[in-house]
């Protein structure tokens, strides 16, 4: 026998059906968490990338003795904590002596690992060490500019995984619509040599140029650093072709009573119904009011709710 | 000049500047930055060039642009969802052509001369809500008409449940089930009827445990108590077997045993064991009882007819005493 198992409540509902795969994906959650051994400057790190994508990332701040995102059976409970957080984007600091300053920064696929890009962080310098404008600071959210400067980008395989896995990591939401006056932050990422890159988070100044579009300038707030690719892992062909899928096409409802005219445009024709003189609905039956006042109207007697009291004019 | 240089993904307001090479390692590292920063605000510029120039609407935030999708592919974060199977329903309706249309939510209800709502509470035409049904020449009697409709109402909900499950489990099969349905299993029943799991209580709970607990070789003399742990009712074994064979001492004893119990079998239909004192007891008391009983229902039986009552209580007090008697 089977049973329909439903939620009692909406909100657990609501929350069940955020979770549910949507035709149409607009961003992902990050996970921040570290392995059993993390330097002071990775913790740093991680509460600073935590900081950059507040709202759409969660920081473990316990240890992770079995978390070794490379090996295999050191990706199961990572896989579990992808799947209890909803996350599908996670950066795994952990420090060691043949690697230290480690960050492997890495996506889900369906809760199951899709790929890893393995760095080691070096002249690392916090948020709090830059000194500039606090008006300037970004606010959290926005949406940032991205600026990847190098060939190397494009030849060398391990950067170009890097930089799509960058771009991944801080693009935020996906949106059509954009304020421009919401732009406030830019990362910038130059490669160094084929296997280095320079990762830097800038704010934004616009200034007046005198056209429509404003002068830019880069005030750096912070974090930047070194990045040094080490391991990394691309994943399955036939997983990527799978996750390359985008949503089918809508087909496009015909647009009924619009004419393209060479000369004047796009002409509308409206069509206006009858008006209904015979069967003007009544006032007394609009949905907001509540019933027994709503009936106690139709009856035209009787209930009178008690009115406000007015200020009376000294008489 | 500058577009044509850098690679721009206006959806990700991303710009990528393949030509730039560092020809030899700068030295110090505010160099580095410096290069790095210099180059980031002209890739900036560029995007920003594109993207001030798109159509814009004013809005008292700022001016809004549409952005175009994003250009660099990036993976999915979950497969696609599975589009949900036809329901049962809707296949019979496109096989028959029957098309959905629209009704309106409230009807004039003619009984009452009011505008009612379709469905729901305090619907037009409710079955369930009408005072008097007139009998009919088919009326079977003593058969409740309302009690029937009210039955036909419940099986007509029970099927839709029946078909609604029906088709969540074909949408499961294909692995498009609603996000917040899930499809449980519920307890196999046993006999046609299913019968609703009982709580245990304490004491039972406590029963199995102790069984559990005396479950070993030893008689959980050996195991360790939880705290809080009562000790055992029944420390040692029940049953003591007497040794088969005979030994010093013991072997005397099975045949005291057996002799007991055939004693007891012989003397029972024996009048020679009898204890005269006992009988004679016993038959004095019968006999004081018989005449009391006797005496009160001669007193009482004028009234017999009139107090079946009190007729009652005496007999029962008769039998009492006869068992106690006994």
């Amino acid at each position: 026998m089977m049973r329909i198992k439903t939620p009692k409540k909406g909100r657990i509902k609501r929350e069940l059906e955020k979770r549910a795969p949507k035709l149409v994906e607009t961003g992902k959650k990050t996970l921040i968490l570290h392995g059993t051994k993390t330097s002071s400057i990775l913790n740093s790190l991680l509460t600073e990338i935590y900081h950059l994508k507040k709202n759409d990332s969660v920081k473990y701040s316990r240890k992770n003795d079995n978390i070794r995102p490379f090996e295999s059976g050191g990706e199961t409970s990572l896989e579990f904590y992808s799947l209890k957080t909803d996350c599908s984007l996670f950066v795994y600091g952990s420090h060691s002596k043949k690697r230290p300053n480690n960050l492997v920064l890495g996506r889900t696929y369906d809760h199951h690992i899709y790929d890893l890009v393995e760095v080691g962080v070096e002249n690392f310098r916090s948020m709090g060490s830059f000194l500039y404008d606090k008006k300037l600071a970004p606010r959290i959210g926005s949406k940032p500019f991205f600026a990847f400067i190098g060939e190397a980008f494009e030849s060398v395989d391990e950067l170009k995984h890097l930089k799509e896995i960058l771009l991944d990591l801080f693009r935020g939401e996906v949106v059509t619509n954009l304020n421009l006056a919401g732009l406030d932050r830019v990362y910038v990422c130059t490669a160094l040599s084929s296997s280095k890159i320079f990762f830097s988070h800038c704010a934004l100044r616009l200034k007046k140029s005198g056209t429509v579009v404003p002068r830019m300038e880069l005030v750096e707030v912070g974090p930047s650093m070194d990045m040094v690719v080490r391991r990394h892992r691309h994943p399955d062909e036939s997983l990527r072709k799978e996750s390359m899928k985008t949503a089918p096409e809508l087909l496009k409802k015909k647009e009924k009573n619009v004419v393209k005219d060479a000369i004047q445009g796009k002409i509308g024709k409206i069509y206006i119904p009858d008006q209904k003189v015979g069967s003007v609905p009544l006032a007394n039956k609009a949905k907001g009011v509540k019933r027994e006042r709503r009936e106690a109207k139709m009856k035209g007697e009787g209930y009178k709710h008690t009115q406000k009291k007015q200020k009376q004019d000294a008489e | 000049m500058a577009e044509q240089q850098y690679e721009i993904d206006l959806g990700n307001l991303l710009a990528f500047n393949p030509h730039h090479q560092f020809v030899s390692p700068p030295s110090s590292r505010e160099e580095i930055v410096k290069v790095a920063i210099d180059e980031g605000t002209k890739v900036v510029q560029a995007i920003a060039d594109a993207l001030f120039n798109l159509p814009s609407t004013e809005d008292p935030d700022g001016p809004i642009v549409k952005l175009p999708a994003p250009t660099t592919k990036l993976p999915r974060e979950k497969p696609l969802p599975k589009p949900r199977p036809p329901t049962k329903w809707e296949l019979f309706a496109k096989k028959k052509g029957i098309k959905k249309r629209k009704k309106e939510k409230l009807v004039f209800d003619e009984q009452t001369g009011t505008w009612k709502r379709r469905h729901g509470y305090d619907r037009v035409n409710d079955d369930s809500d009408i005072p008097i049904i007139e009998a009919k020449s088919t009326d079977e009697p003593g058969e409740d008409p309302f009690a029937e409709r009210r039955k036909e109402k419940k099986s007509k909900v029970e099927k839709q449940e029946k078909n609604r499950l029906q088709n969540l489990k074909q949408a499961a099969k294909v692995g498009a089930l609603p996000s917040h349905v899930q499809l449980a299993a519920t307890s196999l029943p046993i006999t046609g009827t299913q019968a609703i799991p009982k709580k245990v209580n304490k004491d039972e709970l406590e029963n199995v445990a102790g069984m559990a607990a005396t479950a070993t070789a030893s008689g959980g003399k050996f195991d360790k108590k939880l705290p809080g742990e009562k000790p055992l009712k029944h420390e040692k074994k029940y049953r003591k077997f007497l040794p088969a064979v005979e030994g010093s001492g013991m072997g005397a004893l099975e045949k005291q045993q057996t002799e007991k119990v055939l004693n007891k079998l012989i003397s029972k239909n024996s009048h020679e064991i009898l204890n005269v004192e006992k009988a004679v007891n016993m038959y004095n008391v019968k006999k004081e009882k018989k005449q009391r009983r006797q005496g009160r229902q001669s007193s009482t039986s004028s009234k017999l007819k009139t107090k079946k009552k009190d007729f009652k209580k005496t007999s029962k007090k008769g039998s009492s005493n006869k068992g106690k008697s006994k």
